[in-house]
């Protein structure tokens, strides 16, 4: 009985720790939605702006047109769609090559590619800016795009998973004239899905969040900013409008909540493939 | 040996786009940028000439390189441990088979879909002076928050910033610790429980050196990421408040609109370079240091 008084006392203190924290950490997430869904002085007006009450879509409207919104999403997902499959792409053929065919040197050259994962983007940006501005592509699709469409750790990645497949696979392939195009597109790479989609769901996800290289590659072209680096001009308004901000926000957050809900199991996976296994 | 070369053409094609994205936009920028950190330049930015490698010993030593230096490590400070703990504590807290779990794990991971912009600017609406929400709730306690505001005081500013950052990755060390949590084998903790351990001695006995390999990994991580803090500064504070400078980390220095050195293609390339440099040498001492104590046992 005492036993059962006390770890029912201790299931409460847990529970109640529990929601503290979680309030805590959704708060700011909260109070912003909730600023995002009232009128101007209403989002003002705290605490009561933390009241579910008076909610209206006007300000995520204003921010829509104001911020040019439409475009500014149209622009993140053409890019990021292009990476991902870029990036799926090139991790696939490189993968392949490492995995499966047999070339001199193949150590050293796949220790060399593994090195550059070591370089951040931090150190890079400084050139690059210079080689996009030689090639003219300052403001463009192709300045967002085509720097990212390779991806070390994809190669490591699918490669791991190549190397699991048993290579009598290969062999058997091999004796019925299946060449290698043919069996990284009909074997290999669905043998791999799982891996793939963590993959890819990773990069569209780092490429739509990315804000460095976007915002030195596009300098004031509105035409072509992402959603990231285009947001801060609702803030460079009048203060009092700074609810406009949190209405771009939501528009901004919403597409990628919703795909963290249905994908949260290859975002898990994903995560973890770089960390417990090492 | 025939055998051994019959694949050459088809690794060509198949590396080839490979090699060449990464040598383009990897390789040379990395090269080029160790060449151009020998570079003096005047004030234009338009004259230079080679220094040698001396030249990256004066950016060192420079006072706007040091200030920068200074800042980046004391964000590290105050975002790494404090990160740490809070996501490793929520890990273990929502470790439990309880009723509802799924919704505080949810819950708890959710901040990993916020990019730097979205946490920065959200942080950046709720510590408004005048207006945010924090400002109105908490003033009482906190007057800085009121006046001159979290962000635009010299003291706090770089706290402001560290807890956009804490906040935006405690999903991110949350879902990894939970995974590391999970894949220690429940044996182990029966066994402690045997042996007559409770709750501490388990947690100290058992679950750390168990995922000590993935703590070292996010400690790396958010290490790094505490360096290349670059949107938040931008979105936050915009390297001040002024003339303080209190945010202008190195990465800041290096990409900030405003930066002094923005012009200097010189100096940029040897600060970039510096903060690899720094980056790749904490990084060997957190795995150097952290190896010895942790158990790989697996």
């Amino acid at each position: 009985m005492a036993a059962d008084t006390v770890r029912g006392v201790r299931k409460v203190g847990r529970y109640t720790l529990l929601v503290v924290l979680a309030v805590i950490v959704l708060f700011p997430i909260y109070a912003v939605v909730l600023q995002a869904l009232k009128t101007g002085p209403d989002s003002l007006d705290h605490p009561r702006s933390l009241l579910p009450v008076d909610l209206t879509l006007s300000t995520i409207k204003a921010a829509w047109t104001q911020g040019n919104l439409g475009r500014l999403l149209m622009n993140s997902v053409f890019v990021s769609v292009m990476v991902t499959l870029g990036v799926v792409l090139t991790s696939l053929l490189a993968a392949y090559a490492f995995a499966f065919l047999q070339f001199p040197l193949k150590g050293p050259i796949f220790v060399l590619f593994l090195a550059t994962m070591l370089v951040p983007a931090e150190v890079t940006v400084v050139i690059n800016e210079r080689t996009a501005d030689s090639l003219g592509w300052i403001n463009s699709y192709q300045g967002l795009i085509v720097p990212s469409l390779a991806s070390t750790f994809g190669i490591f990645l699918v490669r791991q998973v190549f190397l699991q497949l048993p290579g009598e696979l290969r062999e058997a392939a091999a004796l019925d004239g299946v060449g290698h195009v043919r069996f990284l597109w009909e074997v290999a790479a669905p043998l791999s899905r799982p891996t793939l989609g963590a993959l890819g769901l990773f990069t569209f996800l780092g490429t739509w969040n990315a804000y460095l290289w976007p915002s030195q590659v596009i300098r004031g072209d509105r035409a072509h900013e992402t959603v990231q680096i285009g947001l801060e001009r609702l803030k460079n308004n009048d203060i009092s409008k700074i609810n406009l901000v949190t209405g771009g926000l939501v528009v901004a957050a919403l597409p990628i909540f919703i795909m963290l809900v249905l994908f949260q199991r290859q975002l898990v996976r994903g995560l973890t493939a770089g960390a417990v296994k090492g | 040996m025939k055998r051994r070369l019959r694949d050459v053409p088809w690794a060509v094609v198949m590396l080839l786009p490979s090699v060449v994205l990464i040598a383009v936009w990897t390789v040379y920028p990395l090269v080029k940028a160790v060449q151009n950190g020998h570079l003096r330049c005047d004030v234009t930015g338009t004259k230079c000439i080679d220094a040698g490698w001396g030249r990256y010993w004066d950016v060192f030593i420079s006072a706007e390189f040091q200030h920068a230096l200074g800042v980046s490590l004391k964000l590290m400070a105050l975002t790494v441990p404090a990160g740490l703990v809070l996501g490793v504590g929520l890990a273990v807290l929502a470790d439990k088979h309880l009723r509802g779990i799924g919704i505080f794990r949810t819950i708890f991971s959710s901040t990993v879909a916020t990019s730097v912009a979205v946490a920065s600017l959200v942080w950046f609406v709720l510590l408004q002076p005048q207006i945010g929400v924090f400002a109105d709730l908490f003033s009482g306690w906190f007057p800085v928050l009121k006046n001159p505001g979290l962000l635009n005081d010299p003291g706090t500013a770089l706290l402001a910033v560290a807890f956009s950052s804490i906040w935006a990755n405690l999903g991110f060390t949350f879902i990894i610790v939970t995974a590391a949590l999970q894949s220690v084998p429940r044996d182990l903790y029966e066994s402690a429980y045997v042996d007559g351990a409770g709750n501490v001695r388990r947690f100290t006995n058992v679950t750390l050196p168990m995922i000590a390999p993935t703590l070292l990994f996010v400690t790396v991580v958010l290490t790094t990421r505490a360096l290349q803090t670059y949107g938040e500064i931008a979105l936050l504070t915009g390297g001040g408040p002024n003339p303080e400078k209190s945010t202008t980390t190195i990465p800041y220095l290096i990409y900030g609109r405003n930066s002094i050195i923005s012009g200097d293609l010189g100096t940029k390339s040897a600060a970039a370079v510096l903060l690899f440099v720094l980056s790749l040498a904490l990084a060997l001492v957190q795995f150097r240091g952290l190896d010895k104590r942790v158990h790989y046992g697996r």
